[in-house]
């Protein structure tokens, strides 16, 4: 992909790395005037927002498979539906497979269930307006610059304070749960909340997604709120599942950008960012090609970015410190089958299959499966987030064949016996899970793929293949993402900037990192 | 000061030690106080009873760390018999015969540490620092009442301001150490300094002894200052026996009261806390007697006080809903132990200080962190972290001569367990559990008991009173500190009724022998009537 | 290797390889805790072992003296990294003195950096740091090893240092320049003939003086044979005590005493950088990146706020801990002394000072606040303290090569 314009010697922008977030920021440069090139290691753009084929005939998004955190006004402003988004599906629903008995279909208004009491369905109505008003008080973190702490300049100063007063303004009452239940563990919240054990597990699921905390771990309502907040910044259009996957997403940022004037160099991985005089110019391919600039804007992880492309000769030791403590080890896993039928999933509609289903049947079932994660071990019964996509998708499978995709929660990257010889005995365990819920489905599988972490590191160059860049959790959001010290998207080396899932407000195909950190390019200067 | 309708000024509801502090500051500002005690001894959790022959029992909390020097000094307590002896070590056992030994003096910890891992010997230094700048902090926060941030009154605005400045003047990078030092697991924290497993392990103790909480539970590392809170007072001897057993405590927190003219009756059950107009005017007796006074303070845990002892029509239905949402689940088991002489631990070598401190029993987080997932599940723990003193050794006042008592505290054990109420067969056979992991470590254990009293959450619920045998009167995790204790908006010790209050450790800055809450509580009170404090 | 258990809670200090050689010279048995090791404070009087480093010849026992070993392809771009000199411009069998900082520009500590080979380098410190060392080394290729209990050390100290080591059997050792460093091999028979040591013309009492690095085997032999060597050129055993007066004549700073670590302080506000404590001269801003640099060139732009000074107090009481003041009504507090002593040598009485801006400038005048027992009864006294250059004392004879004959 080779942009129209005759490429300058001399970028003002170079971006490492064509995911989604390293898309938006090019064409958020270019818009802003700026000559951009965007540098890609792999054959083509999307990162791990790719959609490829895995079994002959039979394509799949080979990491995120939802989209609803991208806000709205982003998809707008870059006008991706005219370079080519199209939509499968939007609003989907949420169904939770319980194994014997009839699924529990949610949706914001209702959650419906044969089994589900009355004091229940009224306490969802209740619980589902107060977690959105909760989430809309924080939704307008997202889309702006974490401020620094003990800063004297005016902007951080009135960010906090308009931090402080999103939440005053929801009101006494509602400040105090907030301020509550912060801290809290999804388990206690849900406990409050629910009797139904199924409605908790299907609520709770949400809250240790991509996390790495079971729903016990104080934290995780924050986690919750976060991804609700993401939610709700993001707009009204809820789970959605882009036509041709997620690849046509990172297609259509592409056309935007290079319509901007982006250039896009793909088979093009960076080994090194070039500084001179405390300040980085650029980079150095592996081929040796030397490309100057005067911003260097890197969308791969922190850990990559400072300790292997910058190097740590360029960083203070404490900072590098910091850096290395980040815990990014990934706790997801993709699970992709090719079936020659629609899966068999019992009791679940022809509707429900259109949307996510989730394997999470009770919050004990989630922790347990937690607790083998802890110890470097999967569970025999894993949580999973599955989609049929095929069945909003044709494109994706021949005629009347499907895909499953399934994110397999609490895998963890540092297996302690190694994922070499624990590979086949994992698949068996996601098959039989599955089989549970779909009986017959074992039968109707034309081919398999597995990404564990290790995979989705080695694949995407992602350390510790976690698709946040590093855990979301209290110690490290806001003004301590990555580490303290980079969390404005500007590094300690000027003209450096980060603008990855490891960045604030994290991973998930938001985009809004990408974003964020463009608009501090633009903006110019240094740290005051 | 006392209106004639009134036989006191104020009541206190449990003789606590954090009862009898806050009645220690009433009574020495000159209010006529009364202290109500269920059982016919005081001290709830802070006693010292003899169960077995002459051996005395600290059958509840067994050291004594966190009691305010200044509570200690303006009551007087030393005069009033309390005595403190400073552990002279401590130590972690280890199933393979390895130990990790405390040492007071620094160069003899450091090659201590250095046996395991050089490095960790020396990142010890940055991990004291670390923790030390957190207690600098967090120390005057203790005696503060903390502010409502929903408030604008004054007073909650200027307390909020402080917090704000004394946050501020850390500068960016502590203030940043400080967020992720309050919000961490002590697992991710450790892991920032340490890589041998026992030195983890061994400083992670700390992070969850009486807490719902496991070792990688965010929220856990901050607990780890309380090993460093003493330091920082620049009190030498802050983590020791109290010469006689935690009674001693209690006892002289009694005399000190009794001597500023406080009245207590034991044995005297408070069946409710009466409210008329509004107003909290005194109690019911478990007899049917009444005691009227201007105030009534409740040294009991909030469910306690307000689900047991007060009448739901008194109170607002939401501040009653959030009481039922206060979280105070049980996980510590106990057992006090008679024993005919000292045991062995072939791991700690001869002569080592080490067992007059507190000896622990564990190898890595990891164990700690499954030890928590059986509790999770409504089991105790099948390989439980080990707390224990030999308190005998330092103080022949505990045991008849050459023999010892030890006191055992278990992490975790269930108040509720999944396989139904607990039955004695169970208690003994959690207590088997307990005794055949010491017994791993030491070869004569077994065959020097005597007599072992075994106390689950349940027991400690029914005998104590304290809900579900919490023994912090409420987890102490962060939706339940500073302005959410122990419920958002009712932070500040007053009850939802008028001349009510509450003193116990249910309160902030929460649970441990340290008498902050009682003397916060008795703060409030005084500057409600318009007292000197 | 585990240390065994059974003896470091019975005895927590080590003893050095000269400690029996200490133990029988010790008159009045004044032993103090030093980075571990048990080590001698004095052994008769500060006052005569003292005037030994200024008239004639000392033995100081440095061994505790903690000691890192750096090796490796990129040992050093992480030392560049690491301290701020310019380690690149070092040259083999060259030492150097340096400082390293935390991000903050704050004063971790500061030592002497030995070149041994081409990427083969020494620490000597006296903080054990291993911890700070390693974080610094990630992304380096580096080797870092601890070797204090594999080298015992000795300083030898005074005017007549040198015709004691030539005497001892170092020949050609009065051809070694300041801060060079050479190996040697004592000529002669006797024990320690053939014995291996290396020297550098290193010390830190301000005088001609050198510094001996050898197998702690050979530790005991070589001291008998320099107090042999000596014994006309009046050598003598000297305690940290004495020391310390004549590091203060030469203006040397001591941590713990004008700086605590970065890595230490609990405080806030307490950590110094370079800047401040007047060691500007050593932080290179051109070098390329280092540990702290951003920091320091923001303070650099701001102007120090403080700056550690030397002092001369009027009167002949040592101003301990005193407290300065701008004006003798005490009203206006500018800062501390920090390390205080009668120069016996200067016959001035001298201190080491932290002072504000803009007093620390060079002919200022302060007040110091000492406090004097007269026979127990305690008086307060303002005394007159004038900010001048440092080191007190210098005398030529520290620099000459070859250094006189004495």
């Amino acid at each position: 992909m080779q942009g129209p314009s005759p490429a300058p010697s001399r970028y003002d922008c170079v971006v490492i790395g064509a995911g989604h977030n390293g898309l938006v920021c090019a064409a958020t440069l270019a818009r802003g005037g700026r000559s951009v090139l965007l540098l890609e290691a792999a054959a083509q753009v999307g990162g791990a927002a790719l959609t490829r084929e895995f079994v002959p005939g039979f394509r799949v998004s080979a990491g995120a498979h939802l989209l609803h955190l991208m806000p709205a006004e982003l998809i707008r402003d870059l006008k991706l539906e005219n370079h080519g988004l199209e939509w499968a599906a939007q609003r989907m629903t949420t169904t939770a497979l319980l194994g014997d008995s009839a699924p529990l279909a949610l949706s914001p208004g209702a959650a419906d269930h044969p089994g589900l009491s009355a004091a229940d369905a009224a306490a969802y109505a209740a619980y589902t307006a107060r977690m959105r008003r909760f989430a809309a008080a924080l939704a307008p973190i997202f889309s702006k610059v974490p401020p620094r702490l003990g800063s004297t300049a005016w902007s951080d100063r009135m960010a906090l304070l308009r931090m402080g007063w999103q939440i005053r303004k929801l009101g006494r009452r509602d400040m105090r749960e907030l301020l509550r239940i912060g801290g809290m563990n999804v388990y206690d919240l849900l406990e409050e909340n629910f009797e139904s054990a199924a409605l908790k597990g299907a609520l709770g699921f949400d809250a240790v997604l991509g996390a790495n905390f079971g729903p016990r771990s104080p934290g995780t309502v924050l986690t919750l709120l976060y991804r609700l907040a993401a939610e709700s910044s993001a707009g009204a259009s809820g789970l959605s599942q882009p036509k041709r996957g997620m690849g046509a997403l990172c297609d259509a940022l592409a056309k935007a950008a290079v319509a901007a004037g982006a250039v896009i160099r793909t088979q093009a991985p960076v080994a090194n960012i070039l500084v001179e005089a405390d300040r980085a110019c650029g980079v150095a391919l592996e081929s040796g090609e030397r490309i100057l600039a005067e911003n260097v804007i890197s969308s791969a992880d922190p850990k990559t970015t400072f300790l292997k492309l910058l190097g740590t000769a360029h960083l203070d030791a404490g900072f590098v410190r910091r850096v290395d403590h980040i815990r990014s080890r990934g706790l997801a896993a993709k699970l992709h089958i090719a079936l020659n039928r629609a899966p068999p999933f019992r009791a679940v509609s022809e509707a429900a299959l259109r949307g996510r289903l989730l394997l999470a049947p009770s919050l004990q079932y989630i922790e347990h499966a937690y607790n083998h994660a802890k110890y470097g071990e999967f569970s025999a019964s894993p949580v999973m987030e599955i989609t049929v996509p095929s069945v909003n998708d044709p494109t994706l499978a021949p005629p009347g064949q499907h895909v499953l995709s399934a994110i397999v929660q609490y895998v963890p990257y540092a297996l302690k016996e190694g994922w070499e010889s624990a590979r086949p005995r994992f698949l068996d365990a996601a098959l039989d899970a599955l089989e549970r819920v779909a009986p017959g489905l074992r039968g109707c599988i034309v081919g398999i793929e597995v990404s564990t972490p290790v995979d989705l590191q080695r694949e995407f160059r992602i350390s510790g293949g976690h698709w946040h860049h590093g855990d979301l959790a209290f110690d490290q959001i806001l003004m301590v993402r990555p580490v303290p010290g980079a969390a404005q998207y500007r590094s300690p080396v000027e003209g450096l900037f980060l603008c990855g899932a490891g960045c604030h407000p994290g991973g998930g195909v938001m985009g809004v990192a990408g974003r964020n950190a463009a608009q501090q390019v633009l903006k110019g200067g240094w740290f005051s | 000061m006392l209106q004639p309708a009134q036989d006191f000024d104020a009541i206190i509801v449990g003789a606590g030690h954090n009862g009898l502090v806050a009645g220690c500051y009433l009574s020495r500002s000159g209010l006529k106080v009364l202290i109500l005690e269920r059982q016919p001894y005081i001290g709830g959790a802070a006693v010292s009873r003899r169960l077995y022959q002459d051996f005395t029992y600290s059958n509840c909390s067994y050291v004594c760390s966190l009691l305010r020097p200044e509570i200690m000094r303006t009551l007087e307590l030393p005069k009033y018999g309390l005595q403190i002896i400073p552990y002279e070590g401590g130590c972690t056992m280890m199933r393979d015969g390895g130990h990790l030994a405390l040492y007071d003096n620094h160069d003899a910890l450091r090659r201590e540490i250095a046996r395991h891992s050089k490095r960790d010997a020396e990142a010890y230094d940055r991990y004291s620092r670390d923790v030390m700048r957190q207690c600098k902090f967090i120390k005057p926060l203790l005696m503060r009442e903390p502010p409502d941030p929903t408030s604008f009154k004054p007073r909650d605005i200027q307390e909020l301001l402080y917090l704000g400045r004394r946050f501020h003047s850390m500068g960016e990078a502590r203030m940043y150490d400080t967020l992720r030092f309050w919000t961490m697991s002590a697992a991710d924290f450790l892991d920032e300094y340490f890589e041998s497993e026992i030195v983890k392990a061994h400083f992670a103790g700390s992070s969850i002894i009486g807490t719902a909480l496991g070792p990688r539970s965010p929220g856990s590392a901050y607990v780890l200052l309380h090993h460093y809170m003493g330091d920082i007072d620049d009190t030498v001897g802050a983590w020791g026996f109290a010469r006689g057993g935690m009674g001693a405590v209690s006892n002289a927190l009694g005399a000190s009261f009794m001597a500023s003219g406080g009245t207590i009756r034991s044995a005297a059950p408070v069946a409710q806390i009466r409210v008329k107009n509004g107003r909290a005017c005194g109690v019911v007796l478990e007899g049917g007697e009444e005691v009227r006074a201007r105030l009534v303070i409740s040294n009991l845990d909030v469910r306690r006080t307000f689900l047991k002892t007060m009448d739901a029509k008194d109170l607002p239905d939401d501040f009653l809903r959030q009481v039922r949402n206060f979280k105070i689940r049980g996980s510590s088991g106990k057992l006090n132990i008679a024993l005919d002489g000292l045991p062995r631990f072939p791991s700690i070598p001869e002569g080592s200080p080490t067992t007059r401190g507190d000896m622990h029993v564990t190898d890595t987080i990891e164990m700690m962190e499954r030890a928590y997932d059986d509790w999770k599940d409504g089991r105790w723990s099948r390989a439980p972290y080990i707390d224990m003193l030999i308190p005998s050794q330092i103080d022949p006042t505990m045991a008849p001569d050459g023999k010892h008592y030890m006191s055992v505290f278990v992490q975790y054990c269930p108040y509720q367990l999944a396989d139904g109420e607990w039955t004695q067969a169970k208690r003994q056979a959690f207590g088997d559990t307990v005794i055949n992991t010491i017994a791993q470590h030491s070869p004569n254990f077994k065959e020097l008991i005597l007599h072992a009293e075994i106390r689950t959450p349940w027991d400690i619920e029914n005998e104590v009173g304290l809900t579900e045998g919490n023994i912090f009167q409420g987890e102490l995790t962060m939706d339940q500190l500073l302005f959410n204790r122990p419920v958002p908006g009712f932070a500040q010790y007053r009850g939802p009724v008028k001349g009510m209050y509450m003193c116990g450790s249910s309160t902030h800055p929460g649970g441990g022998v340290m008498g902050a809450p009682g003397a916060n509580a008795a703060r409030a009170v005084l500057r409600d009537l318009k007292l000197a404090h | 290797m585990m240390e065994s258990s059974s003896s470091h809670f019975k005895q927590p200090l080590l003893k050095t390889p000269f400690h029996r050689r200490a133990r029988e010279l010790s008159q009045v048995d004044s032993f103090i805790p030093w980075a571990g090791y048990t080590t001698v404070d004095v052994f008769t009087t500060a006052e005569q072992e003292y005037f030994a480093i200024r008239n004639a010849a000392t033995l100081y026992d440095l061994t505790p003296m903690i000691k890192y070993r750096v090796i490796g392809r990129d040992a050093v771009a992480f030392l560049n990294r690491l301290v701020t000199r310019d380690v690149a411009k070092l040259k083999p069998n060259r030492v150097a003195y340096c400082v390293w900082c935390n991000d903050a520009g704050h004063l971790i500590d500061d030592g002497t950096l030995f070149r041994l080979g081409d990427s083969e380098y020494r620490i000597c410190t006296a903080q054990r740091q291993i911890d700070w060392l390693l974080d610094s080394a990630l992304g380096f290729e580096v080797q870092i090893s601890e070797v204090t209990e594999q080298l015992a050390a000795l300083a030898v100290q005074g005017p007549t240092s040198c015709a004691v080591l030539k005497a001892a059997g170092l020949r050609g050792v009065e051809r070694l320049k300041p801060f060079e460093t050479s190996d040697f091999t004592l000529d002669g028979a006797g024990a320690a003939g053939g014995q291996r040591l290396t020297v550098s013309r290193t010390g830190f009492t301000g005088d001609l003086g050198y510094e001996l690095w050898m197998e702690p085997g050979a530790a005991e032999s070589i001291w008998d044979i320099l107090m042999l060597a000596g014994r006309s050129r009046g050598i003598r055993a000297i305690g940290s005590q004495a020391l310390n007066i004549a590091r203060i004549e030469a203006g040397f700073l001591s941590p713990n005493f004008d700086f605590v670590s970065a890595e230490h302080t609990i405080r806030i506000g307490t950590d110094r950088s370079p800047l401040e404590l007047g060691l500007g001269w050593l932080v290179d801003f051109n070098k390329g990146h280092f540990t702290g640099r951003r920091a320091l060139l923001d303070e650099r732009q701001r102007g120090p706020q403080r700056q550690l000074v030397g002092l001369d107090v009027a009167g002949n009481k040592p101003a301990h801990n005193a407290l300065l003041y701008k004006d003798h009504g005490g009203k206006r507090e500018i800062g501390h002394v920090s390390s205080a002593v009668w120069s016996p040598t200067c016959k001035r009485n001298i201190g080491l000072a932290m002072v504000d801006a803009p007093h620390f400038k060079i002919g200022s005048t302060v007040w110091a606040e000492i406090y004097l027992s007269r026979e127990l009864v305690w008086e307060r006294r303002m005394s007159h303290a004038q900010v001048v250059e440092r080191p007190f004392f210098a005398p030529e004879r520290r620099r000459a090569t070859p250094p006189a004959e004495f």
